[in-house]
């Protein structure tokens, strides 16, 4: 009976074209559209806890009350050993010290003057030990336009929005001028070693990047470190693991009432990353139900006009003894075949342009020119495997449902006036 | 003694027609044996098509009892009454309906995969009926590419395939030219004498009236005069 019924599906394009067509389209769109908000999201979310609050961050009590002034006088001291136990307490998190510094970076001309200056955001991490992974953490060789990396003490990355401003190329000298842990005057000359565009207008526009113990010994800040970032060896955020770990280390400190005890902070609680995190979740979801409703209206509104359509065909088989179970129960295998053929046209589609986007991307940069935000220049779609199923399912689940709405109709008619109006 | 496979007693059928009723059968008492061709004859609307949809299990009597096939109509569930159809009823209708999606083997075979017979077995019947109806090269055509005979005859050996004790024919040649009609009657008539198949037509063409050999006039649904020939 199957092979009878995909014979009629094959040869009436009236029956199956317009529904295929229609749940194709859909599951194009709630793939595609799916794949490009979780890529867009992901990449904000992985971009920011890469850069700033890694899966989950160590601070002072301090400091993580005032973390936006990036107060360094308020920061971890004996940062090492802490590091180290942390390292054994969770062996499945890379742990890393960094610190983040303001001040103003002056850039000297060849007459002992100067040919301009701005305020600039320092990052210092460890780039000389070979062991933090920050390098590849921050794809900093990826993002180097021009020169190479720090390679001995003293060399110093730039931004290239930076760069250019101050009209800087590599090997110039800079001086940065700031303030060290305990207040006084921080004062050190860098060499350009590189220039770096991260695609991130937030971080091109001001970023310096130098080794930690050049940090340290510029901000007079010895065994001491503003943050201690966890990144699950995982590399994925997962907010659960991230709870458990958080919980586990804040009760060692919970009867602590001293200012610069250490205190762990999972990424969902920074940077208003919950209400992100939510979003990503309900528009998942959000897609999909409406995606659901609304093929299922319209597939329905379908059906009725196929099933008007056939209902000389309907009577021809009430009078050839088949039962209105019977067709009721063909005309859902028919909807199943028929859904299940939209819904892989539509996931193919889908799924290559979900590529595509996610090889080629958007490019925003003009829009996000002078933003704060960190979020990337390029907006791309990412591929995961629940995309495989996450429109075809509810397609497949669509096109029956409105079937099954339809097919109602053939139950309310009696036999006898079904036959009548069919003109048979 | 022959068998009698159709006993109607006392039928009355009335539909609603806005607030009151029509009665389209009243008070009719007929009995048909196996083996017959016989016609209900009459003018539109004298309750002929309705006559034959309650024997055909379509349609429930209001009052009397009509038993076919050792089956009351009126007691029949919706599933035994498509399961009558389906294993002893054969269909024939004016504008032939067939199926428009399958070819002629298609549109014939229909039947059989509603009775699960397997698939050689359905291949051997489908041939065998179609030859029966002289149009067994056009097995592989679509409905569309049949003369109105061709597509007479596909519905004919539609409803013959299943080798049913009892074919309804309603007004089976009035789409058809003279030619054309006298070869379907004929061949329907041959396959009564060898199948022993009844055959019961609704019918007001005397071409097909000649052929019968019992005539039932219906004159606003009463059984008006009962001729045997």
């Amino acid at each position: 009976m199957i092979k009878f019924i995909f014979k009629a599906i094959l040869r009436d394009k009236n029956r199956s074209l317009l529904p295929v067509i229609i749940i194709s389209i859909g599951v194009f769109l709630t793939i595609f559209l799916s794949g490009f908000l979780s890529g867009v999201m992901t990449d904000v979310i992985d971009q920011t806890a890469r850069f700033q609050t890694g899966h989950v961050k160590v601070m002072s009590k301090a400091y993580a009350e005032n973390e936006d002034q990036i107060p360094n006088d308020l920061a971890l001291l004996k940062a090492d050993s802490l590091t180290q136990a942390l390292m054994t307490e969770f062996p499945d998190y890379n742990w890393v010290q960094r610190i983040r510094f303001g001040g103003l970076v002056d850039a000297p001309d060849n007459a002992g003057g100067s040919k301009g200056q701005g305020p600039s955001a320092g990052l210092a991490i460890d780039f000389f030990s070979g062991k933090s992974g920050e390098v590849e953490r921050l794809n900093i060789v990826n993002a180097l336009i021009e020169g190479n990396l720090p390679q001995k003490s003293k060399d110093i990355l730039i931004g290239f929005v930076f760069a250019d401003k101050l009209k800087l190329k590599i090997g110039d000298t800079i001086t940065f001028m700031g303030s060290t842990m305990y207040g006084s005057l921080a004062f050190e000359s860098f060499t350009i070693s590189g220039i770096v565009n991260f695609g991130v207008e937030a971080m091109d526009r001001g970023t310096i990047i130098v080794d930690i113990s050049d940090a340290r010994r510029m901000l007079d800040m010895e065994n001491a470190s503003g943050e201690i970032l966890g990144f699950s060896k995982k590399e994925v955020y997962n907010n659960e693991n991230a709870n458990l770990i958080q919980n586990a280390f804040n009760a060692h400190y919970a009867q602590s009432t001293n200012e610069y005890a250490p205190v762990m902070i999972k990424l969902k609680e920074q940077n208003n990353m919950a209400s992100l995190l939510d979003y990503i979740d309900a528009f998942s979801a959000m897609f999909v139900i409406i995606f659901v409703l609304i093929m299922s209206v319209v597939l329905w509104n379908t059906g009725l006009i196929g099933g008007l359509r056939r209902y000389q065909e309907f009577g021809i088989r009430l009078a050839l003894g088949e039962n209105k179970s019977h067709i009721y129960k063909t005309l859902l295998i028919e909807a199943v075949l028929i859904g299940t053929i939209g819904s892989i046209v539509g996931t193919i589609f889908g799924i290559t342009a979900t590529w595509l986007m996610q090889v080629y991307g958007i490019d925003i940069s003009g829009m996000v020119t002078g933003g704060t935000m960190m979020m990337p220049t390029i907006m791309r779609a990412k591929f995961t495997p629940e995309l495989l199923y996450i429109g075809f399912i509810p397609g497949l689940i669509a096109m029956v449902l409105g079937n099954m709405i339809s097919g109602i109709g053939i139950y309310k008619r009696e036999t006898a006036t079904l036959f009548k109006e069919l003109e048979v | 003694m022959s068998e009698k496979i159709i006993i109607i007693e006392n039928l009355v059928k009335r539909y609603p027609v806005g607030e009151g009723e029509f009665t389209a059968l009243n008070n009719i008492n007929l009995t048909f044996d196996k083996g017959e061709f016989s016609g209900v004859v009459g003018p539109s609307g004298s309750g002929k098509t309705t006559l034959l949809n309650i024997i055909g299990s379509l349609d429930k009597p209001t009052e009397g009892k009509v038993i076919v096939l050792d089956k009351n109509i009126s007691k029949l569930s919706h599933k035994e009454s498509a399961q009558l159809r389906n294993l002893h009823i054969g269909f024939i209708f004016q504008v032939y309906n067939l199926l428009p999606v399958y070819t002629v083997f298609e549109n014939v075979e229909f039947a059989l995969i509603l009775q699960k017979v397997p698939a050689a077995k359905r291949k051997k019947m489908v041939m065998e009926a179609l030859e029966w109806v002289g149009i067994a090269s056009m097995a592989n055509k679509r409905p569309s590419k049949l003369s109105g005979g061709e597509g007479q005859r596909v519905a004919i050996a539609r409803a013959m395939v299943k080798r049913p004790i009892l074919v309804l024919a309603d007004e089976p040649t009035a789409n058809l030219d003279a030619k054309n009609a006298h070869a379907i009657i004929k061949t329907m008539k041959e396959l009564n004498k060898e199948l022993n198949t009844t055959f019961l037509f609704s019918t007001h063409d005397e071409k097909v009236m000649n052929y019968l050999t019992r005539i039932i006039h219906l004159e606003d649904g009463e059984v008006d005069r009962d001729e045997r020939r």
